[in-house]
């Protein structure tokens, strides 16, 4: 990562004031999403969205072409451009031809995205944003921070800074008092505009229509008081029918800002008479700029059924941090990551794309149903295929493709980390993990790993047989953890086999976007898993879990590497996590705790794989409550530690303060203990308590489980 | 279904009324000009759109008192301090209120205004989107407007804040009189 890019991100963090208001928002928005969605099935909207936007998107050019016809037949002008410099021209020659001095413009980011304002201003145009955010953004000279709240980086101190500076007046700072002062500045701006620009937040292709949802009123006024209006809108945002405006209304609102509907929402269709009695000259132009080819790739294709609400903005544990400047570009967050990387070039989202620590919260509130993660991934891939991998990465992944290697390395590091070790931490570890920074402790490489320590447990002989695939924590750094679940699944009639050839499960290499040497990971461990004829393979790491049952097919395939998708696939087949398979067992009576004993309170805290890829959080509570403990929810249960595998040795800077609020959720229970399913959130959250000093324990669900099963 | 819309659209602030007659409304209207100083001077005027409403009402009782007009310029619009016009549909679901606003008159009294007063047939609320899409049409329609509660802007460190650049008061009034689909 560039160096200006790593102190932007510090900058970033250490702006109280930014932090401050989005992560207020943020918080509150949850709850607020909640109530807007209340009574909704939101699954099926958002599947109707999806289905409408994506139908959409495979026939861009023949809906922008129905567009066309329709909206003319009513007398609008339609304009269609690939080029975002045709759209400037376009606008500029209806402004000369008709003598425009002034222009209003209310919200649009597809103006933003060609950055219209300075054109317009260079060719001797005026130009005022009407809507606050935006004219405060503009007074200021910077770019929107946020899809939908483009000041929401900005104290009201700074605005009324901002807004003494206009008026010539010194103004204090209260909030109705500065927006008094925005009415009164821009009402004789948009009386007197010779020209209103706008976007369009949809476009129906069967009627000619385009969709204005505002709050401020701006849009309206933009659109009826100057006597041309020009709507700018990109392909994306159009739809076939009518009859899909409706439930994009029932969403947009409520995901952007947790509104039922926003106070004004206009569909024009076709030009409408002047309040003095001329027809409006209205302009239409539908822009391209890239989003054909876009829908044209299968990977991103998905990208269009974005409605541009900014939800995923809302609920990201990064963007809550850093806000959106840090992006560089107009559109911020993870969504901004991908419209960056097609819009301007792949290589503006070099940097950004590392921001994503791929926990999935944007993939369950997303109206669109887009993966962002997924999609951040495959920028990853297209990264690596272009640019190779950085060499220290190289270096480390040619290690990890090489199992005796590897696992020697991990030994050895076992012997060298000695002499560092304080109790179960030590500052740093060898190797390639060496480059990790202070603020958390990590654990020591185990005197013993599983490997090893499984050849000791003696086990009963039983038909039933399950693999055990450890992972490169358990094995190495938490071999207890293993032993825990050979105990639980021991006393279940289960014999837990360990293929000693097992090896890491390529997730490093994959979220590097490393693929061959996540799919070499693959090969080698659907190899060695299948050997035996078990019933499960069980892991007791979701984001292991989640390589075998998911991803080895997905990279496989991606490859091309089909011979192995059949064994990909029965691998995934068999491939269960910990507390499913645990929760089966007790339900079907196999398992039983020891009872009549209160052990207090216990907090759980969801892993993102575990949660959002797996959809497993009952099974785990429920057994942790039938081994006796009292369930205490923290706030933001589900909200990523912060780890993110290899992302807390990269962004040490997001990943601290992540990692603070987990520990102060987690204190806030007053739980003398937390569980979770995950040995990488165990060596977050372990280390960061060790640090912390406040003696909460931290403890995979295994081994409390283990601690309490009937004799 | 009045009971519902009432309660969404006092939620997002505006102010919801029911009467019986057209005559028990213009009473309504007329105290309430007169409460708000509405007179023959800029920035007090009141505007009234073109409207079913007041089809039958003598207007030259109407303007009669000062500032009342039903001449919508932009210039009257945006020295005036109340637009009075009638809205076709309330969905009750969100709050909402929905019309054909083709005339340019029936945007500027009802966006450019301090205070818009929007009358409504009783029996023209629908539950929800469903309801009003089957009601509406664009091929007919050039310029549907929804209005749901005043302007409003979070802009500044998420405060909300009413009137930025639509009217700060919504003040809907029901009428029983003039019937409607649901009658």
């Amino acid at each position: 990562m560039k160096k200006e890019f790593k102190a932007s991100i510090t900058k970033a963090v250490n702006d109280a004031n930014l932090t401050g208001a989005l992560g207020k928002f943020s918080e509150a928005y949850k709850v607020n999403r909640a109530k807007a969605y209340e009574g909704m099935d939101f699954e099926a909207l958002r599947s109707t969205i999806a289905q409408a936007k994506s139908s959409a998107a495979c026939q861009l050019d023949h809906l922008a072409e129905t567009f066309k016809k329709n909206a003319e037949a009513l007398g609008a002008k339609v304009y269609r451009t690939k080029d975002p410099r045709e759209v400037k021209q376009y606008i500029l020659k209806v402004a000369l031809e008709n003598g425009v001095k002034t222009v209003v413009k209310s919200k649009s980011m597809a103006t933003e995205e060609i950055h219209l304002n300075s054109y317009l201003m260079e060719n001797g145009i005026t130009v005022a944003e009407t809507d606050l955010g935006e004219w405060i953004i503009q007074l200021a000279g910077q770019t929107p921070s946020h899809m939908v709240m483009p000041a929401i980086h900005m104290t009201k101190e700074e605005v009324a800074e901002l807004f003494s500076k206009e008026v010539d007046e010194r103004l204090s700072s209260d909030i109705p008092r500065l927006v008094k002062v925005a009415r009164d500045e821009l009402r004789p701006k948009f009386l007197a505009a010779d020209m209103g620009i706008s976007g369009g937040n949809i476009a129906v292709a069967e009627t000619g229509s385009i969709v204005l949802v505002t709050n401020e009123g701006n849009a309206r006024l933009v659109t009826t008081l100057p006597k041309i209006h020009i709507a700018l809108v990109g392909v994306e945002k159009l739809v076939e029918k009518f009859e899909t405006v409706a439930p994009i209304l029932d969403a947009l609102p409520r995901s952007a800002t947790a509104q039922l509907l926003t106070s004004y929402v206009s569909i024009i269709t076709g030009p409408t008479p002047n309040d003095d009695g001329s027809l409006k000259d209205m302009h239409i132009i539908l822009m391209d700029n890239r989003r054909t080819e876009m829908a044209q790739d299968p990977k991103f294709k998905q990208a269009l059924q974005c409605i541009r609400c900014g939800s995923c903005l809302n609920v990201c544990p990064i963007f809550r941090l850093v806000g959106g400047h840090v992006f560089g570009g107009i559109y911020t967050g993870g969504i901004g990551t991908i419209l960056t990387a097609w819009f301007d070039e792949l290589k503006k989202s070099e940097d950004i794309q590392g921001l994503c620590i791929q926990c999935g919260n944007c993939t369950q509130v997303c109206p669109g149903k887009l993966d962002i993660p997924e999609m951040i991934m495959e920028i990853r891939r297209r990264l690596v295929l272009e640019k190779g991998q950085p060499m220290v990465q190289k270096a480390i992944f040619s290690v990890v493709n090489n199992r005796k290697l590897f696992h020697g390395m991990l030994r050895a590091a076992s012997v060298a980390g000695k002499p560092f070790t304080s109790g179960k931490f030590i500052r740093h570890l060898p190797l390639f993990l060496s480059d990790l920074t202070d603020g958390r402790s990590l654990p020591a490489i185990a005197a013993e790993p599983f490997r090893d320590t499984f050849l000791k447990i003696k086990q009963p002989k039983l038909q039933e047989k399950a693999a055990f695939y450890a992972g490169c924590l358990i094995d190495f750094a938490y071999p207890e953890m293993g032993v825990a679940l050979v105990k639980l699944l021991n006393k279940a009639g289960i014999e837990v086999t360990f293929p000693q050839e097992q090896t890491c499960c390529g997730a490093p290499a994959l979220y590097s976007g490393a693929y061959e040497v996540a799919a070499q990971n693959a090969v080698d461990n659907i190899k060695v898993l299948l050997q035996e004829d078990v019933r499960y393979v069980v892991s007791a790491c979701p984001t292991c879990t989640v390589a075998l049952a998911h991803e080895f097919v997905k990279t496989l395939d991606t490859l091309g590497r089909t011979e192995w998708l059949p064994k990909a696939k029965e691998l995934a087949q068999k491939t269960v996590d910990f507390s499913t398979l645990v929760k089966r067992l007790v339900d079907e009576g196999r398992l039983s705790f020891k009872e009549g004993e209160e052990l207090g309170k216990i907090t759980y805290h969801d892993s993102c794989h575990l949660k959002r890829t797996l959809n497993v959080f009952e099974q785990p509570r429920e057994l942790l409550e039938k081994a006796g403990y009292q369930l205490e929810e923290m706030f933001e249960c589900d909200m990523c530690c912060g780890m993110g595998g290899s992302y807390s040795m990269k962004l040490p800077e997001i990943s601290g303060p992540i990692l603070q609020n987990k520990l102060k959720n987690i204190k806030a229970t007053g739980a003398p203990v937390v569980a979770m399913d995950c040995p990488g959130c165990v060596l977050q959250i372990s280390g960061g308590f060790d640090q912390d000093g406040s003696g909460v324990r931290v403890k995979h669900t295994a081994e409390l489980l283990a601690d309490r099963l009937k004799d | 279904m009045y009971e519902l819309f009432k309660a969404k659209a006092v939620g997002v602030g505006a102010e919801v009324y029911r009467v019986e007659s057209k005559r028990d409304a213009l009473d309504f209207i007329l105290s309430f000009l007169e409460k708000e100083g509405v007179s023959d001077a800029p920035g007090s005027y009141a505007v009234w759109a073109d409207s079913p409403f007041l089809e039958g009402i003598d207007k030259r009782e109407l303007t009669a008192i000062p500032g009342v007009g039903f001449e919508v310029s932009r210039l009257r619009a945006s020295q005036a301090k109340v637009g009075i016009s009638q809205m076709d549909w309330a969905v009750a679901d969100t709050g909402s209120l929905v019309q054909d606003q083709c005339a340019a008159e029936q945007r500027l009294v009802s966006s450019l205004t301090g205070i818009h007063i929007a009358l409504v047939a009783s029996g023209n609320i629908l539950s929800g989107k469903p309801q009003l899409f089957a009601r509406i049409n664009p091929r007919t329609s050039k310029y549907i407007a929804f209005i749901t509660g005043p302007s409003r802007t979070a802009d500044i460190e998420r405060v909300l804040t009413i009137g930025v650049h639509g009217p700060e008061r919504l003040i809907i009034i029901f009428v029983d009189e003039l019937g409607g689909e649901n009658i």
